[in-house]
């Protein structure tokens, strides 16, 4: 092992209600790539943010370069050549990139031709960027680009990455990684951390693995696989979904030249869109964040609606110019993304948040009045098919955990027997557990001949469920094509929106090597 | 000619409360704060200054105390909302009201007294110029101070290194909190500016305008503050054209009685207000335009996450 670079000993944090880091040790070599594995929940971002400086220790003690190393800010940590790329990314929008790089360093260092050096790093790493573009305009890739810049500026020995690439093309993944190889080589330790095997496996030379907040194994990733990291991380074995296709029926939703404007300043606007989802079918949405799902999502709900009414259809019949109660009345029902805030009222109870979206389809309310009882009863049906752990139903929807809540969301729509189902991002940030239980429903429910619509960024979801798999990049999606006659690399191209997906021009992708 | 040169007189007192009241506000909002007791902070200001000047008979007493009366007051703010996480339009409101009553408390002893004229600039040839002497080199010392300050808070916000800070706190304060730059601390220190700046505005109604104390005498100004804020769409040097042309429009309502125009005067005096919301109204309809330059935090509380 090299010398090493920063060694943690027994680093405890507790947070009312959890104790998110419990005695944790590891060193990190110099010129090491580190791995940092854990689930949503295992710790890895308290941990990263007490080496950053952002939050102190309880317990434990760090020394970096053999010094006693506790640094208060982050500012204090940059100064010791740390450097942090940051999972949800630390820029402003409204000031450009050499304003957001300037920001991110310390004031002597940000002082001179910033743009100049700008421009020098960022060519001589092959990450091009224009120093006086405003950070809205650019691509979630090109931000990452200007967060790494940001740290490569300021000499760092360490970067941290948390969770660097789940907003990333596997292309972008691809010059990500060439990067981080010849950072290593020149000295530069990587402390990465993700919850993608396969990608650790591929880059990293050591791995500590978390749970619950506690190291739970060390290993060297090239010599295990994704299954074995998978089993180590989750401390249980695995059962892939079921994957059995079923035989699609007659369409139920068609999405007919949709076009629409966005509403936010940033946003995509959504550019013809065409789709066909049949009764008993599949079909996901891939892209990178910011490419219109969002804005995709709230023409499928209604919350904006379409300027035709055509532009959807429901078995036929136009409901574009529908409102959301409307379409759930016709029988499209949704999870949007956002657990707590748009899918359920995080301050009402479990009993009203059913009443909200499934008010007609069950029968919850009669001339303006709501029959609770009945309401408490659908709630607590959901609560008990879909295994939501909770003290009861008059609990407010804020106190469930992330997994029990999605549960709950998604329950309370497949409940409703719903001919179209819309979910976006079903199992962001949720349990292992819950996910697949998640995803297990969704598939039982396109068997009882619903027409499902999942749109997500995590494509080893979408290859797992879907029957057909559609892209979005740019706002405008590509066709729908069976999961079998799609690889990783062309659904990557397609994000990238190199190639708008047509059946002549499937044959030009490599071919698979995955 | 010379009732040409009145009438421009006449604007520049008008304006310059608005002045200070409105780039003290906008670099509030622009820390991504929205404080609405401007209209609180600037007559508390205005009897500060108008008080201690007539007990200590010396203006820069007077011009100093309203400056700290103001600040204070928003340093109260500041504890309630940043530190106590009060709901910012709830609080706002509450400080106007608070400092409508305090001021009429404060200032019982003070009705129907006068503060005598307030220093002037005075060069030699240049104040004695006819007619551009006296508009741009014989206006009181506030003024200049007024449009300096505009000048330097668009130099602080476009070339400093806190400029930038402050408008990246304003943008998105989770980030900057990331990044490591105290978020609480900066905008208290804008918040305090702002107040700083309304209290003085204030005080130049008192001690320079009128001068004299009247309950209530602030009149809605640090309501139109407010929305010239809007109306400049956070920038200083539009804040600043903004401010006179109320002003204008202010004096327009006291000179076309002069000129024979037969209109009540209750419609004179609603039309700075009636402007203020045309103006929001026209602005306000090119959503992206405004949302361009509106600070995306505004009025979103801030708690680090532990």
């Amino acid at each position: 092992m090299p010398e090493p670079l920063l060694e943690l000993d027994g680093i405890t944090r507790a947070f009312p209600g959890v104790l998110a880091n419990d005695d944790i040790s590891f060193r990190v070599g110099e010129g090491e790539i580190h791995a940092l594995l854990g689930e949503n929940g295992a710790g890895k971002s308290t941990l990263v943010k007490i080496i950053y400086g952002v939050l102190r220790p309880d317990a434990g003690a760090m020394t970096l370069r053999g010094k006693p190393f506790a640094p208060h800010r982050p500012s204090e940590a940059r100064a010791e050549g740390i450097g942090m790329i940051f999972q949800h990314f630390s820029l402003f929008e409204a000031l450009t990139v050499a304003e957001n790089i300037a920001l991110g360093m310390a004031p002597e260092l940000a002082k001179g031709d910033l743009r100049g050096r700008i421009v020098e790093v960022s060519t001589r790493y092959g990450l091009r960027l224009d120093p006086d573009l405003m950070v809205g305009d650019l691509s979630v890739g090109q931000r990452q680009r200007v967060e790494i810049v940001r740290c490569l500026l300021q000499d760092p020995q360490l970067i941290i990455m948390d969770e660097p690439t789940s907003v990333l093309t596997p292309q972008e993944v691809e010059v990500l990684f060439e990067t981080l190889r010849r950072l290593a080589g020149e000295g530069c330790s990587i402390l990465y951390i993700s919850h993608k095997l396969e990608e650790i496996r591929v880059l990293c030379e050591h791995a500590t693995i978390l749970r619950g907040g506690r190291v739970v194994a060390t290993c060297t990733p090239g010599e295990e696989t994704a299954r074995s990291l998978a089993e180590m991380m989750l401390g249980e074995s695995l059962s892939p979904p079921a994957t059995d296709r079923r035989t699609p029926g007659e369409v139920r939703l068609r999405l007919d030249g949709l076009s629409m404007a966005s509403d936010t300043q940033f946003g995509t606007d959504l550019d013809d869109i065409g789709l066909e989802v049949r009764s008993g079918e599949i079909v996901g949405i891939a892209g990178v964040a910011g490419n219109g799902q969002t804005l995709l999502m709230s023409a499928l709900i209604g919350e904006i609606r379409a300027e035709r009414r055509e532009a959807i259809q429901l078995d036929g019949r136009p409901v574009g110019h529908l409102p959301p109660h409307g379409r759930r009345k016709a029988g499209i029902c949704f999870v949007p993304e956002e657990r707590l805030g748009h899918a359920a009222v995080p301050d009402m109870s479990l009993t009203e948040n059913v009443i909200l979206s499934a008010r007609m389809r069950k029968n919850l309310s009669r001339n303006s009045f709501l029959n609770l009882p009945r309401a408490a009863r659908y709630a607590g049906d959901v609560v008990a098919r879909f295994g939501v752990k909770t003290a009861g139903v008059d609990h407010a929807a804020r106190s469930l955990s992330g997994g029990n809540l999605q549960k709950f969301v998604v329950g309370r729509e497949i409940m409703q027997e719903p001919s179209v189902l819309v979910a976006s991002q079903p199992t962001w940030g949720v349990d292992a557990g819950a996910a697949a239980f998640i995803q297990e429903a969704l598939i039982q429910l396109a068997k009882d001949g619903t027409a499902v619509l999942v749109i997500s960024q995590d494509l080893d979801e979408l290859f797992a469920i879907s029957d057909r798999i559609a892209v979005i990049a740019n706002g405008r999606l590509s066709t729908a094509d069976p999961v079998e006659e799609l690889t990783i690399e062309q659904i990557g191209l397609r994000m990238g929106g190199q190639v708008r997906g047509r059946p002549d021009t499937l044959g030009a992708a490599e071919p698979a090597h995955a | 000619m010379e009732l040409v040169v009145n009438i421009l007189l006449g604007i520049v007192i008008a304006a310059t409360p608005l002045v200070f009241a409105a780039i003290g506000e906008l670099v509030v909002e622009k820390s991504g704060v929205l404080n609405l007791g401007v209209e609180g902070m600037m007559i508390v200001g205005a009897i500060a200054g108008f008080s201690v000047t007539i007990e200590s008979g010396n203006y820069l007493a007077g011009v100093i105390s309203a400056i700290a009366a103001g600040a204070l007051m928003a340093l109260l703010f500041g504890f309630l909302t940043q530190t106590l996480f009060a709901n910012q339009v709830a609080t706002g409101l509450a400080l106007t009201m608070f400092g409508l009553g305090l001021a009429a408390l404060w200032g019982q002893d003070y009705s129907g007294k006068a503060a005598g004229n307030f220093p002037r600039l005075d060069l030699p040839v240049l104040s004695d110029l006819p007619l551009v002497g006296k508009l741009l080199f014989g206006q009181d010392y506030l003024v200049y101070l007024s449009i300096l300050l505009v000048v330097g808070v668009s130099w602080f916000f476009r070339k400093t290194r806190g400029g930038l800070i402050v408008r990246a706190i304003g943008e998105n304060h989770d980030a900057a909190h990331a990044i490591g730059y105290p978020v609480v601390l900066y905008r208290y220190l804008a918040l305090m500016f702002g107040g700083a700046c309304a209290g003085l505005g204030g005080a130049y109604l008192s001690v320079v305008q009128t001068p004299f104390w009247a309950e209530g005498m602030t009149a809605g100004r640090g309501w139109i503050a407010l929305a010239l804020v809007v109306f400049a769409a956070w920038r200083p040097g539009r804040a600043l054209l903004g401010a006179y042309l109320f002003g204008g429009i202010t004096i327009l309502q006291l000179h076309s009685q002069g000129f024979g125009v037969k209109v009540e005067a209750q419609y004179l005096s609603m039309l700075p207000y009636l402007a203020t919301i045309a103006v929001l109204v026209i602005i306000s309809s090119d959503r992206l335009k405004v949302k361009l330059n509106a600070p995306a935090c505004l009025t979103q509380p801030f708690r680090a996450a532990t």
